[in-house]
């Protein structure tokens, strides 16, 4: 037993040392867990801005399903958090409706809401991070990628996912209005692609599970999951995300995302 | 109901349901317009809109000769948008209501019929919108103090949340520093108000023919308005101004064409200045909405100038009962006039006045969703309430369930004598 634990020890140090330089000797699996996350981010950054299209199918635990059709702009700032803007197709009643959403490094998201029957623009509170997204198993939290500073880190280990070999990384909500005691995540080596997110609740049991799959690259460089698979745990419900369409670095009007321009989205 | 452009999407078959001289005028301005350009260069084509079916039911019988106490009818809204290469689009918006019982509630509208222009400036953006089109200002949900562009469309529902079309040239500049617009409002549209035979209206019919309005104003009184509106990070602001001719009629009694007794709808000329802000905290908004209007008449007959304001706070529980959101607001409604003041759009006199409304968002498939509110007058003993529940059926149907409550009216309040309109509304919506 003496003669294993250092081994065991020195395995994992080289391991993480293989992966992250020697530094990764000293650091603390905190500082290791949020320069997964600083690496992943600079992988996402320069994006400039791009335009998808969204499908959400929801399931119930009897098996009914619901469809939902979204048209989405991502914009990326200069210093400051991305602007997304959500424009709603289908179902058919909230057809026009649009969300905007101003992400925030530091102090809260700002969020609007246009409704087209009323022709009214709506700032929204952005405290109801945990609310569901549209009836669907995400919460408006889990959608798109959330800042560095949203979250403290911690890097557990290594171990092998979706054939590849991959770190495991919980990561802790800053918000205390988040509906999530902790998150952990599984992300590839190669590319550093988030393969699977177990979500846990405030009262720590296992609520959901997210698995990202169908990855493609886009500009030789950014890489986006097609198919986003959500299981509840508690209800059995599950929801499907489906994007396609993606469209990089396309003539997109910045101001387009202010709430000027919200009334003008169809 | 997306699709390709027809080679010709301006077609006139929409003319033959067009219910005025003015308004098929300024279609025809509008179409003008926008035809050569769309004809040249449409890029997208939508066809959207949706048809409600519904029938409404009073418990009560009516004060009044020849009302009935049920009500059927339907309301259809196309919506036509075409776009060209540049972004630049042509928005076709009619309205028809058909009401078996209120002539006066079967009515045409055009809500919008307006071709939007927009470009750079510099860093800033400019955009133009020309015809006719509707404008929401302001961030209070009891009343739409600030609001003022539109008539609006009384007949529809006594909550005054639908709004006649109103013609337009509306100018936008924004930037970083903000959003200035600039109106021009030619055409005042007087407001829609129940016939003879329908319920919610007062002791004498309004008479929709002839209109009063300000020796200075005719009907072609060009009214101006500007805003300024601008986030300041969790505090949203604007502040506006309105110079023309009132929304908001006084009801003088007089002999109509035919010699019976009704209510002559006057209009004055009014300037309005107004402000709304909302500082957005956390689960909290905090709301405040001010006028101060000078020119109109008041209850007894003479012109005074006042100010009025709502304020109060929304709050956003986090998901409560397995993931319900409930929003919950309170607002308290003032107006300097006191007991002289008029109703304005809301039945109910709102010169000292506290609503209290909640939302619940049931965040199901169906997307359900139960608003209660309730406004009570904290000095006459008025008192309404509404309660409405709609969920989808399908994608393309939804239905919703509303009952509008007069719990109590004081005699003091000019909708006294509808006191006996309470109602329940059922409404199927298919949209296409």
């Amino acid at each position: 037993m003496i003669t294993v634990k250092p081994a065991l020890t020195a395995l994992l140090f080289s391991v993480v040392a293989g992966s992250y330089g020697m530094s990764a000797l000293s650091q603390t699996p905190e500082e290791i867990g949020l320069r997964i996350e600083k690496e992943y981010h600079e992988a996402l950054d320069g994006f400039a801005n791009y335009t998808a299209n969204l499908n959400m199918l929801l399931r119930n635990r009897q098996g009914q399903e619901s469809e939902r059709q979204l048209r989405i702009k991502v914009l990326e700032m200069e210093n400051d958090g991305d602007r997304s803007l959500f424009i709603f197709d289908e179902p058919r009643d909230v057809a026009g409706t649009a969300f905007l959403v101003h992400s925030r490094r530091e102090e809260n998201d700002e969020q609007w809401l246009y409704l087209p029957a009323l022709q009214r623009v709506k700032r929204i509170a952005s405290s109801n991070r945990s609310g569901s997204f549209m009836g669907s198993e995400f919460a408006y939290e889990d959608m798109g990628v959330p800042e560095v500073e949203k979250f403290t880190y911690k890097y557990l280990r290594d171990e092998s996912c979706a054939n590849s070999e991959c770190t495991v990384t919980e990561r802790y909500p800053v918000d205390k209005r988040s509906g999530y005691r902790r998150q952990v995540v599984w992300r590839d080596k190669d590319e550093l692609r988030i393969r699977r997110i177990e979500f846990y609740d405030r009262k720590d049991s296992l609520l959901k599970t997210l698995n990202f799959e169908d990855y493609q690259q886009y500009q030789d460089r950014y890489w986006q999951a097609h198919t986003l698979d959500m299981v509840n745990h508690v209800t059995g419900k599950s929801t499907t995300l489906t994007w396609s369409d993606f469209v990089y670095g396309e003539d997109v009007n910045a101001n387009e995302f202010t709430q000027t321009g919200l009334r003008r989205i169809r | 109901m997306q699709s390709q452009p027809p080679d010709s999407g301006c077609r006139s078959t929409m003319f033959n349901i067009l219910p005025g001289p003015r308004i098929l005028l300024m279609l025809l301005v509008s179409i003008g317009v926008a035809c050569p350009l769309a004809q040249a260069q449409v890029e997208f084509f939508d066809l959207a809109g949706d048809l409600t079916l519904e029938t409404r039911h009073s418990p009560e019988s009516g004060l009044y000769p020849g009302q009935t106490s049920s009500a059927s009818g339907f309301s259809l809204t196309p919506r036509l948008y075409f776009e060209n290469a540049q972004g630049w689009s042509f928005n076709l918006t009619p309205f028809l209501r058909i009401d078996h019982v209120d002539s006066e509630r079967t009515h045409m509208d055009l809500r919008q019929a307006y071709f939007l222009m927009f470009g750079d400036i510099g860093d800033d953006q400019w955009e133009l919108r020309l015809g006719i089109d509707q404008v929401f200002w302001g961030v209070t949900e009891s009343q739409h103090l600030v609001d003022i562009i539109n008539q609006v469309d009384l007949v529809e529902n006594p909550s005054a949340e639908q709004k006649l079309g109103q013609t337009m040239v509306h100018f936008t500049r924004f930037g970083n520093w903000g959003t200035a617009e600039l109106f021009v409002l030619p055409f005042h549209r007087p407001r829609t108000f129940p016939g003879a035979g329908g319920r919610l209206r007062l002791a004498l019919p309004v008479d929709p023919d002839p209109i009063s309005r300000a020796a200075s104003n005719d009907e072609r009184h060009i009214d101006l308005a500007a805003r300024y509106s601008h986030s300041f990070g969790p505090l949203d602001l604007g502040l506006s101004v309105f110079d023309g001719t009132s929304r908001e009629p006084v009801l003088f009694p007089e002999l109509d064409a035919i010699g019976s007794p009704a209510l002559l709808q006057h209009y004055d000329d009014i300037r309005q200045y107004g402000l709304d802000a909302q500082l957005t905290t956390g689960a909290w908004l905090l709301k405040l909405e001010a006028i101060h209007r000078s020119g109109e008449t008041n209850l007894v007959g003479e012109q005074e100038d006042y100010a009025a304001a709502v304020m109060g706070f929304e709050y956003q529980f986090q998901s409560v009962f397995g993931g319900t959101d409930l929003s919950l607001v309170s607002e308290w409604n003032i107006d300097a006039r006191g007991d002289r003041a008029l109703p304005r759009r809301n039945p109910l006199t709102l010169q000292n006045d506290l609503a209290v409304l909640t939302r619940f968002g049931f965040n199901d498939v169906s997307g359900s969703e139960l608003t209660i509110g309730v406004i009570r007058d904290m000095e006459r003993d008025s008192q309404l309430a509404a309660v409405e529940f709609s969920r989808r059926l399908t994608d393309r149907w939804s239905i919703s369930l509303e009952w509008y409550g007069l719990l109590e009216i004081d005699p003091d309040e000019i909708f006294y004598q509808a006191r006996r309109d309470s109602f329940f509304e059922l409404s199927l919506s298919l949209f296409l």
